[in-house]
């Protein structure tokens, strides 16, 4: 028997822990693309997360009838669906947004993080688990593409989704909007995130080891 | 001469790497080794080529005259990953040095997304046919410098005394942070 995950894990490890963007490194494109704006990220974190929870949802209901062979395109076929529907639903509904997010709706399809979920997942689990896994990656992808989107905007043009942050006096980075801020920007977060787990890990690592001590200090 | 500026303009003024970010996967996950980076740059150019003739012909000659322009997303992931899986056949069948040197890379191409957004742009800016080879080409030959410059500087970044939170992914990101930023220096060429 496998060892039985709690539903909460299942939803939470992709808020943070397994963060799609940050730890995992996966979803890379449509990140650095579309961050100009706080607003473009969140656009485009929704449309993702449609996708990878509808998907999820589809594959996890039908993934004893899939042959293993041909799972891959599979899979393919169910989120291309899916992404259509958001492609055809933001051009009728947001023309704007649609326009300024251009071809990466239809790159959904090929973003590693909804594919790699339905490799990793909802191929393997129920259809409650998957979504909720679905819902968990979909959270922490905006939660990465809203912060890389503010801070590019912040920078850039003193606002955050049209809100003035920074004073007048702020010389604009516009560096910011341009490709390398984008590089730049994700490059430092991640190694932001990177330190901070690892300064997790050294204190509960010292934590077990103060506890060890206290232990064997007790027996004697 | 109309031709020529579509080349150079999807090599190195749009880069698709440094300036649309496609293909970013495999700029972080293969630019290790110059050898490797270079083979990998070869076979996506390589696909993109046939990629966007085939695509080309599949909306121009199927999916326009009959009305189906929806199906796009999908007709065009399907014909990019079984050619793919065609050309790797095809390869392995012709030539076993060109197979052993390419081999590896072409499964990860289908999910690059240089190729699909080759064809996607391609179909957006109206290209003809020639043109859309050109493009592919050009974007091509783009996609093999960057990632061949990135394995030359993470060849050297190996012996730098890199903070240990900013190994691997992190450095590189910053590293193409810095080309993209060289890059944008051609941005007033066309």
């Amino acid at each position: 028997m496998k060892k039985q995950v709690s539903l909460t894990q299942d939803f939470l490890k992709g808020i943070w822990d397994q963060n799609p963007i940050f730890v995992q490194v996966l979803g890379m494109c449509p990140t650095l693309a579309v961050t100009v704006s706080a607003i473009n990220g969140i656009a485009m974190a929704l449309a993702t997360s449609f996708v990878l929870v509808g998907a999820s949802f589809l594959i996890s209901l039908i993934r004893k009838l899939i042959p293993t062979q041909v799972r891959i395109a599979s899979f393919i076929v169910v989120i291309a669906t899916f992404v259509t529907i958001v492609d055809l639903v933001m051009q009728a509904r947001f023309p704007d947004l649609s326009k300024s997010l251009g071809p990466f709706i239809p790159l959904i399809v090929v973003n590693c993080v909804v594919l790699g979920r339905q490799e990793a997942f909802a191929s393997k689990n129920n259809p409650l688990r998957s979504v909720l896994d679905a819902l968990g990656m979909g959270i922490g992808f905006l939660i990465a593409l809203f912060v890389l989107g503010s801070i590019r905007e912040m920078l850039a043009t003193r606002t955050i989704l049209g809100y003035q942050i920074l004073p007048e006096a702020f010389n604009p980075w516009l560096v910011m909007i341009l490709p390398a801020g984008a590089f730049l920007t994700l490059g430092l977060l991640m190694g932001l995130a990177n330190w901070h787990a690892a300064r997790k890990d050294r204190l509960s690592a010292a934590r077990a080891l103060e506890q060890y001590r206290k232990s064997m200090v007790a027996q004697g | 001469m109309e031709l020529f500026l579509i080349f150079i303009s999807a090599a190195i003024v749009n880069n698709f790497v440094l300036a649309y970010f496609l293909g970013i996967c495999p700029f972080i996950g293969v630019s290790n080794k110059v050898s490797s980076a270079f083979s990998m740059g070869m076979a996506t150019t390589f696909v993109m080529t046939i990629a966007s003739t085939v695509t080309w012909m599949i909306y121009h000659l199927v999916l326009e005259p009959f009305h189906l322009e929806f199906l796009q997303t999908v007709s065009f992931i399907l014909v990019i990953a079984s050619l793919v899986q065609f050309v790797e056949m095809f390869i392995k069948k012709v030539s076993q040095p060109l197979y052993r040197a390419l081999g590896i890379f072409l499964p990860l191409i289908t999910t690059n997304c240089a190729i699909m957004g080759l064809a996607l742009f391609s179909i957006t800016r109206e290209y003809n046919f020639y043109q859309g080879i050109v493009f592919a080409v050009g974007a091509g030959v783009g996609f093999t410098l960057a990632i061949s410059l990135m394995a030359g500087i993470r060849e050297e970044l190996d012996l730098a005394d890199v903070p240990n939170p900013f190994r691997g992914a992190p450095i590189t990101l910053i590293v193409a942070g810095i080309m993209a930023l060289a890059f944008s220096g051609f941005a007033g060429m066309i």
